[in-house]
């Protein structure tokens, strides 16, 4: 095995196209895993500990917020939890405090789980993923489109993950994960929501209940149809974006939880989250936190 | 490979490292520093929990190549020569270890949460704690110890 260690982003760049079969490695909460108990032996790994720009996130000139791959999740809810507060909601739900202290998004992103707690806000947020290869360049990759298959993504053997890009929230965000205790949860199902008031539209995120994180366009669909946004919420129409929310689910049975409960759940979390975010909304919380 | 490191002030050269090596087979195998415990593997533990760069992390997940030309910091470089840091002396005077395998990750973890957080409360510490298993199930006896400790800290 070799042990490849880039000082820069080109470096990285260049090392991945000559050895595209080398597995990046940041925080090595999901790949170190798997060497530890020798279930992938990869022929390189590529550690981008040393690339600093990764570590750096920034404001563009269009508003969005570009989030190096390589922040960890303890400095996203430190940072960023005030603009991004679905994705640092999920944030903290990872692991355990030495888990956060290490662990990216970017890994998430690289890993690709359905189960990942980055996915469902970053579906929710429309996020896009900013992908790089020394060959073709930069692609933008709409989160929607990034997640292919059970831990595959639509990243090229000879790209690596720069960024994401997000827009600061402009209205309530909320994220919800079942699991057995607070701390140390891989998800049996999640669910994230965003609320864009200007647009008069809900983003959706279902995570770990269909074979990608995916979003729930019926039922953001409904809610852009249906949602009174000067009113209280409708029951009927909270009841019917809970059912809608669970048929965009297509769950498996597994040692975590049945296929039945996770689309139950998912009803539950997509009704929970919306009242969430639409107390806080019709509250005007929101607007005076933003400030 | 070859990796040299700072460990608890030291500086340490380890050769023939596998590639695909921890940090914590590192630091056990090969330096002699056998306080960081190999339990889970996997990040569930917290039993090898230590500073890397000021931060505290599983040293079972931390790249042994991932170190090269940084600072680590174990539970054996917590005490001051034979005067033990005063989360130790917490933890051994609220009876805060029973088997002993966890102790090393708390300590660490422990000492890390009354650096940052002067009084931290119930709650702080709970959540500090939450990647750290003790399965001889005393906690309310680690919780008095952290309690004890950050109340000696906050108090010199």
């Amino acid at each position: 095995m070799d042990f490849l260690r880039p000082t820069t982003w080109a470096e990285a760049l260049a090392a991945k196209a000559d050895r595209p079969e080398a597995v990046p490695i940041q925080g090595g909460t999901d790949v170190m895993v798997e060497l530890n108990f020798d279930l992938h032996r990869p022929a390189a790994l590529l550690d981008l500990n040393q690339v600093a720009e990764l570590a750096e996130w920034t404001s563009e000139e269009d508003g969005r917020l570009r989030v190096g791959a390589g922040v960890p999740y303890v400095r996203l809810i430190a940072e960023l939890g005030n603009r991004l507060p679905g994705l640092a909601q999920a944030a903290r739900t990872v692991g355990s405090p030495q888990i956060r202290n290490r662990g990216t998004v970017g890994g998430n992103l690289g890993a690709a789980s359905p189960a990942g707690d980055s996915h469902p806000p970053l579906l929710a947020g429309d996020a896009v993923i900013e992908v790089e290869s020394a060959a073709r360049g930069v692609r933008m990759i709409p989160a929607a489109e990034f997640y292919v298959g059970v831990k595959r993504s639509a990243l090229e053997p000879d790209e690596l993950i720069r960024a994401f890009r997000m827009s600061p929230a402009t209205g309530p965000q909320y994220f919800s994960k079942v699991g057995t205790r607070n701390a140390m949860v891989i998800a049996v199902c999640s669910f994230a929501i965003a609320l864009h008031p200007a647009e008069r539209r809900v983003g959706t995120g279902i995570g770990s209940a269909a074979p990608t994180p995916r979003r729930a366009l019926a039922a953001e669909e409904f809610l852009a149809a249906e949602l009174d946004w000067d009113a209280r919420l409708d029951p009927a129409v909270l009841a019917r974006f809970g059912e809608l929310a669970a048929e965009a689910a297509s769950p498996i049975d597994d040692v975590r939880g049945t296929a039945d409960y996770r689309r139950h759940a998912i009803g539950v979390m997509a009704r929970r989250t919306l009242t969430w975010a639409w107390n806080e909304f019709r509250s005007g919380h929101f607007e005076r936190r933003a400030g | 490979m070859r990796v040299t490191f700072t460990v608890n002030g030291r500086r340490e050269t380890a050769d023939d490292v596998w590639e695909g090596e921890s940090l914590l087979y590192v630091l056990r195998e090969r330096v002699g520093l056998p306080g960081s415990k190999n339990a889970c593997e996997q990040g569930e533990c917290g039993s090898c929990t230590v500073y890397l760069d000021g931060t505290p992390v599983c040293a079972c997940l931390v790249a042994a190549g991932q170190v090269e030309g940084r600072e680590v910091r174990t539970v054996e470089g917590l005490a001051d020569g034979d005067r033990l840091d005063p989360v130790q002396e917490a933890f051994v005077e609220c009876g805060a270890v029973q088997c002993g395998f966890c102790t090393p990750g708390l300590v660490v973890q422990a000492h890390d949460l009354i650096e940052r957080v002067a009084e931290p409360s119930d709650a702080e510490i709970r959540e500090a704690l939450a990647g750290n298993l003790c399965r001889c199930t005393g906690y309310e006896k680690i919780l008095d110890a952290v309690r004890l400790a950050a109340a000696r800290k906050a108090a010199s």
